[in-house]
């Protein structure tokens, strides 16, 4: 079985972003990038199912400019055996990206998807949905457990107010949330390797995808600074500020 | 457990200027000699860049002999200083501009470029690893292996991840590995936990003053375009600082982008407890000179370093068996330019230099390289340190103005024959707070000046939560017993970065926090603590602040 993971290079979690002055988009400029943290933890889970012998090959993807090799190298020294960077410098939406992700399960012919339920910056939560939609994949989102079956992948997925657990005929595309796994360290010797594993690119006009966005940006703004608290002595005294505020 | 090991010629340990100049001139006469060399360097900061932080303004003297193609490569230094501007700040109001003819030389930056070390270094780790060296951050040295039989340096030790506070190994658990190495090369920076180590172990710093501090407090700041002049360079002295008879400097530099860096340095070897570099720093953006800028503006960044600034006097000895100290690692400032870089980047090209030829015996190394002091005496570095040598002692000795004045005399008149030395550790000079007048901080106004904890969040510092505390106090009754009626525990003001707290237990008794996530690794509380208590150890690999453009 093949196993496809996409990872997308973002902000680091940690790291404050900032608007740019002119509203126009975030300042990345020498800002720590990483590995989304979803897309991490889908690495992971498509890596320990090559561990445990379910998957024969984990094959990483990501659609960006070259920097993205980076992320790409990240998740070979996690353990995924070979990565391909669909290039563009062009800030794609999630259809361009699912458009593209399902021309490469085509090509690889993939029995298994697995990415983050949505990226840390542009929190869109699409292009899983989108991707499984385009490639006839059944879809079991927001996973916290994952176990592959007699050709059914058994999916627990986290749904308001509890756990819902799914059975889906492969091939499958799975969306991981934050309780999925933990993802390892890498290790220095693998780092080394990751160097050596194959990366390919490839071009969108060669995978013959119309990657010409649809929505139009107008401003990108941070959002308004929290208003300084106020101290009341009583609790009337709270009770009538709630009312003058329209709370209550 | 176990620990995996790897085997390289040179393993470099911290990519800041010094390592990575090291790193790529050994690669560029490995290549040019067609010789293949294993050359890694580990470094702490979860990338390359993330804990550097410097002024700055850069002379691009080493990076000419380095790289000569610098431009073409496209390295980041691309605001040339137009403009000097030299202050004495006389109060929280007044300033006194100093002529430039009355200005010691080594303060003129003509030539110069405004420039961000982090991006320098981040530029200078991608020249590093198309030359062929394995860059690894993310991972710190966290001890030094010694060669049982020989006693050298045979390596370092990277920490283990996924270890929770009390030392038991997580899900996530990986034992760290030990790199070995013909030869280690030191290059952390000021005060670097490893490099405290070896000076003590190998005596390096015998017959050599102690090594004297300053702690680096810097903002980045986005101000109004029509007040932005870029290359435009402010530098003075004087107040805040003067009020508590203690010293330091500030400068204001403006970059390009509409952004301006404003910092200032408080000399370490302050005499008040009370006194509070943070404060001080805060307080002085709202004199007229620095808030003209500042007024409106938008502050992006926050960060702190402590900066080696004894010069030649306290530099140790910079060679071991089987390693090398180098940068501000060993001490290699110009503080009468105020500039590391350059130095730090020609003290590793030397080393490189040295360890090529070396290396081409192609025997198990591990030798002291002594010619390194030959090869360093021999180089315009030795020659900038040495008229330097006096001006840092001078100002300690003479304070500000006196010292200053001697300072322009020597640089700019005649090199004077005799050594001003200071033989007083920093950590020393603190007075018993019942002698020192109490200092009252204005509260932070929102715009100009902040708040500690607000200021930590604009660096971006992160350390995984669940880990061993990183800050080891050798006793720990001391802060309570002894540093709080003493000295009113000075670590709560020192420290800029609110990781030292004093607060009240259930019984009223006063209790030491350690806030070590908030830690920027700016190595402070390892200097002044005047118990010297406090041992800074690498925290998790990855761990700390994660500073942009800084």
């Amino acid at each position: 079985m093949k196993v496809l993971v996409a990872v997308k290079r973002v902000v680091d979690a940690n790291v404050q972003i900032r608007v740019k002055s002119d509203n126009s988009g975030v300042d990345v400029s020498n800002v720590k990038m990483s590995i989304n943290p979803f897309c991490e933890i889908a690495v992971e889970e498509a890596v320990r199912l090559k561990e445990s012998g379910v998957a024969e090959e984990v094959i990483v993807v990501s659609v960006g400019a070259d920097a993205c090799q980076e992320q790409l190298r990240t998740a070979l020294a996690l353990g995924a055996d070979r990565a391909i960077q669909v290039q563009t410098e062009a800030d794609l939406e999630p259809l361009a990206i699912a458009k593209l992700l399902n021309k490469v399960v085509e090509r690889e012919d993939i029995s298994l998807a697995i990415l983050g339920k949505q990226s840390i910056d542009g929190d869109n939560n699409q292009t899983g949905q989108m991707l499984a939609a385009l490639a006839g994949m059944s879809q079991g989102t927001f996973a916290s457990n994952l176990e592959i079956e007699n050709g059914e992948a058994i999916v627990t997925r986290e749904i308001d107010g509890g756990l819902q657990k799914v059975a889906l005929k492969l091939p499958s595309l799975i969306t991981t949330d934050l309780r999925l796994n933990e993802p390892r360290f890498a290790s220095l010797p693998n780092i080394m390797k990751a160097k050596r594993k194959p990366l390919v690119q490839i071009t969108p006009e060669e995978l013959a995808v119309d990657i010409s966005p649809r929505l139009t940006t107008l401003e990108i703004n941070t959002p308004a600074a929290r208003a300084v608290g106020e101290r009341v002595a009583t609790v009337s005294e709270l009770v009538e500020k709630l009312k003058v505020e329209g709370v209550l | 457990m176990t620990r995996e090991s790897m085997e390289f010629d040179v393993v470099i340990v911290g990519a800041g200027p010094a390592g990575l100049s090291t790193a790529c001139r050994l690669m560029q006469q490995a290549n040019a000699a067609g010789e293949e060399l294993m050359v890694c360097v580990v470094e702490k900061g979860a990338e390359v860049g993330a804990h550097i932080l410097s002024g700055a303004v850069v002379e691009p003297r080493a990076l000419n002999e380095l790289f000569p193609d610098w431009q073409a490569l496209g390295a980041p230094l691309t605001v040339p200083v137009l403009e000097d501007q030299i202050y004495y700040l006389n109060s929280a109001k007044k300033s006194i501009k100093i002529p430039n003819a009355l200005a010691p030389k080594p303060m003129h930056n003509q030539g110069n470029y405004v420039a961000s070390v982090g991006n320098l270094c981040r530029w200078l780790a991608e020249q590093a690893e198309q030359l062929g060296v394995e860059v690894f951050p993310g991972f710190a040295a966290a001890h030094v292996i010694y060669d049982e039989q020989s006693g050298r340096v045979a390596g370092i030790g990277t920490g283990d991840m996924g270890v929770d506070a009390d030392g038991n190994a997580k899900d996530t658990y990986m034992a760290g590995m030990d790199l070995l190495a013909k030869y280690t090369v030191f290059t952390e920076g000021c005060r670097g936990h490893l490099g405290k180590e070896l000076i003590k172990k190998f005596a390096l710093d015998e017959g050599k003053d102690p090594q004297h501090y300053g702690l680096g407090i810097k903002e980045l700041w986005e101000i109004d375009e029509s007040l932005h002049q870029p290359g435009l360079v402010l530098h003075g002295t004087g107040w805040p600082l003067s009020e508590s008879s203690s010293t330091g400097g500030f400068f204001l530099y403006h970059s390009d982008n509409n952004q301006v860096v404003v910092g200032l340095i408080t000399d370490l070897n302050y005499s008040n407890p009370n006194l509070s570099p943070y404060d001080e720093f805060q307080r002085m953006k709202h004199h007229p000179l620095i808030a003209q800028y500042l007024s409106g503006a938008k502050r992006l960044s926050y960060g702190a370093r402590a900066i080696a600034k004894g010069g030649l006097h306290s530099l140790p000895k910079m060679t071991m068996p089987g390693a090398l100290l180098l940068g501000c690692d060993a001490g290699t400032l110009n503080f009468s330019k105020i500039k590391g870089t350059h130095t730090a980047m020609k003290s590793g090209m030397l080393a490189a230099e040295v360890l090529f030829p070396e290396l081409m015996k192609k025997d198990q190394g591990g030798h002291d390289l002594v010619q390194y002091d030959e090869h360093l005496k021999q180089s315009w570095l030795y020659d900038e340190l040495y008229k330097g040598r006096n001006f840092g002692s001078a100002m300690h000795k003479f304070g500000t103005f006196v010292g200053g004045m001697y300072n322009v005399f020597e640089q700019n008149i005649v090199s004077l024959p005799f050594t001003i030395r200071d033989p007083k550790p920093d950590y020393l000079c603190l007075k018993p707070a019942s002698e020192c007048s109490p200092i009252e901080y204005p509260k932070p106004d929102g715009r100009l000046s902040f708040d500690k904890s607000s200021s930590v969040f604009l660096s971006n510092t992160n350390h995984e939560e669940s880990q061993p505390c990183h800050l080891h106090l050798q006793d720990a009754s001391v802060p309570v017993l002894h540093n709080l009626p003493t000295f009113n525990e000075p670590a709560q003001r020192f420290c800029p970065a609110g990781v030292y707290e004093v607060l009240e237990s259930e019984d009223g008794s006063p209790r030491f926090q350690i806030n070590a996530q908030n830690c920027v690794h700016c190595k402070t509380c390892d200097i002044k603590d005047p118990a010297q208590n406090i041992t800074w150890r690498v925290p998790e690999g990855g761990g700390g602040p994660n500073y942009p453009n800084m």
